[in-house]
């Protein structure tokens, strides 16, 4: 059964019709990736998932269970967590703090002990754990965002854009992160402007134009797939 | 001088106190929240009615001030305001307005608009140092002030609750997206600002013991100078801010005229923002997108 299923998605912002229909699923355990141009709407998915937006039709199902009409700030008990867009940390509160903020649905027990996991996976936040968040460089506030995001024990961890704005090292850094957490159990949906890493970590990808899935296919078979490569890889 | 500056600190104080109510919700809710002048008005009738009315000692009379006016703040808010959260900033300040007159003509109704004689909350001997006399309504109002502060101060800090609102005050969604109950906060935060404001009330009643059903308004209108003037969504701001326009407005009258005091007040906040547009201490936020 799949982890995360979405069938029929219709979105809306005002008027203007950004998500025309969309179905997919990601299964457990695997690395899912939405690619596509700027507009595409892989953000809206995302967001709509996680329950900031409200679609005007279809349907969102995690585990079997409709996430539709459940609030923003119940879906993450329910085990999932949006890394969002721009990153979003909290720029006033602590690094350690913006983890706590990760940790809000849990009981406290694990807090520690979960700091020092996300701490393991990016050892520059422990160096900073004072710093107020946002004199972090581009690169540390990203790690930051995912930290949060993995604080609340997510089964299925969705980013958006987590390369965006950074050196390429850093986003090599970052891929092996996602990678890293994979192989460790959560599975993943990515949402990614550079197709090419997104494609090649991807178990399985989905490619949105202007709302709606025109390809999908393995990460292998899309890395290969002539119009993908005209359009998103460079030729 | 010694005894304009304690008074000035003591005038100050309460500002502070009511100004945390105006910054904190402007913080978390983006709002201008004009009626909470109305609602010191309501704490100190309150304080007054148990007193006076039912002859209640002091503190049960002032926390049953402070509880009637956490729920009042907590009840306009999911009235009045909740229902307009993604209106323009403009129709929630004039439904603000508008609360603000309900709430004076609500106590017009039922108090009339006879001035009624305040009580005497804080029953101690003055202070006499030397000879300098200070009055135990003002050392009572600057401790008041400290506690509180304090009590923020660590509350936003140190607990879970207290990050979390600054937290939602920073970006709602993301707060959201950490489960953090977005609502719940705003209601919490109004309620705190109305506890403060019903000290606020009792404090200013108790220094100036005429209340009427304006009696909120000046005062509200100050302690909105001061948050501004202070850096507005700014906890320390609010309350460096309405320590020194307390200040000035004590010298004000000492020194330069009663009537002017006002105008002095009204022409530092101009200066002041002219200078530093955030005010003193407020910082400058990035535009979201």
């Amino acid at each position: 059964m799949a982890l995360l299923k979405v069938s029929g998605l219709d979105v809306y912002y005002g008027s203007i019709h950004a998500i025309k229909g969309i179905s997919f699923e990601v299964n457990e355990g695997e690395i899912v990736t939405l690619i596509g141009a700027n507009g595409a709407g892989k953000s809206t998915t995302l967001n709509t998932i996680a329950g900031l937006l409200k679609p005007r039709l279809g349907s969102v199902e995690l585990n079997g269970v409709s996430l539709l009409g459940t609030p923003a700030h119940k879906i993450v008990k329910q085990g999932m967590a949006l890394c969002p867009e721009g990153r979003r940390i909290f720029q006033q509160l602590t690094v350690k703090e913006n983890l706590e903020m990760g940790a809000y649905t849990g009981d406290g027990s694990t807090l520690n002990e979960d700091i020092n996991k996300v701490y393991d996976l990016f050892p520059r936040l422990q160096e900073r754990y004072k710093q107020i968040a946002g004199t972090l460089s581009g690169g540390e506030q990203q790690m930051l965002a995912m930290g949060r995001a993995l604080m609340s024990h997510p089964s299925i961890l969705m980013l958006d854009e987590p390369s965006m704005g950074l050196a390429p090292i850093l986003v090599e850094q970052i891929f092996d992160i996602i990678k890293r957490l994979n192989s460790q159990g959560t599975t993943i949906l990515l949402v990614e402007q550079n197709a090419q890493m997104a494609l090649s970590v991807a178990n399985r990808g989905y490619v949105l134009e202007t709302g709606r899935i025109v390809t999908t296919g393995t990460g292998k078979e899309l890395l290969h797939n002539d119009s993908v490569r005209k359009a998103y890889l460079g030729g | 001088m010694l005894s304009y500056l304690i008074n000035g600190i003591s005038l100050g104080s309460v500002y502070a106190i009511i100004a945390l109510g105006y910054t904190m919700v402007y913080g978390i809710a983006k709002m201008l929240n004009f009626a909470h002048g109305d609602v010191i008005m309501i704490g100190g009738y309150m304080a007054f009615c148990s007193t006076s009315y039912l002859g209640w000692p002091v503190i049960p009379s002032v926390l049953f001030s402070i509880i009637v006016c956490t729920m009042l703040g907590i009840v306009i808010e999911r009235l009045a305001y909740k229902p307009l959260r993604d209106a323009s900033s403009l129709a929630v300040l004039i439904t603000a307005i508008g609360v603000s007159y309900f709430l004076q003509n609500a106590a017009l109704l039922i108090w009339s608009s006879n001035p009624k004689a305040f009580p005497n909350m804080v029953d101690l001997p003055n202070l006499v140092i030397g000879d300098i006399q200070i009055s135990s309504v003002a050392i009572v109002t600057i401790i008041a002030c400290i506690v509180i502060m304090t009590g923020l101060t660590l509350f936003t800090t140190r607990t879970r609750l207290g990050k979390a609102m600054r937290a939602v005050s920073e970006d709602k969604g993301a707060a959201q997206l950490m489960g953090i109950n977005v609502n719940a906060t705003i209601s919490m935060t109004f309620a705190i600002g109305s506890g403060l404001a019903a000290i606020a009330g009792v404090l200013l009643c108790s220094a100036y013991p005429t209340l009427m059903p304006t009696t909120g308004a000046m005062p509200g209108i100050k302690a909105f100078t001061a948050a501004v003037f202070g850096g507005i969504g700014s906890i320390p701001g609010a309350m460096l801010g309405g320590i020194l326009l307390g200040i000035i407005e004590i010298f004000a009258k000492a020194y330069i005229s009663t009537q002017l005091s006002d105008a002095v007040v009204f022409a530092v906040l101009i200066i002041v923002l002219i200078v530093k547009p955030t005010g003193l201490l407020g910082k400058k936020m990035a535009e979201k997108v």
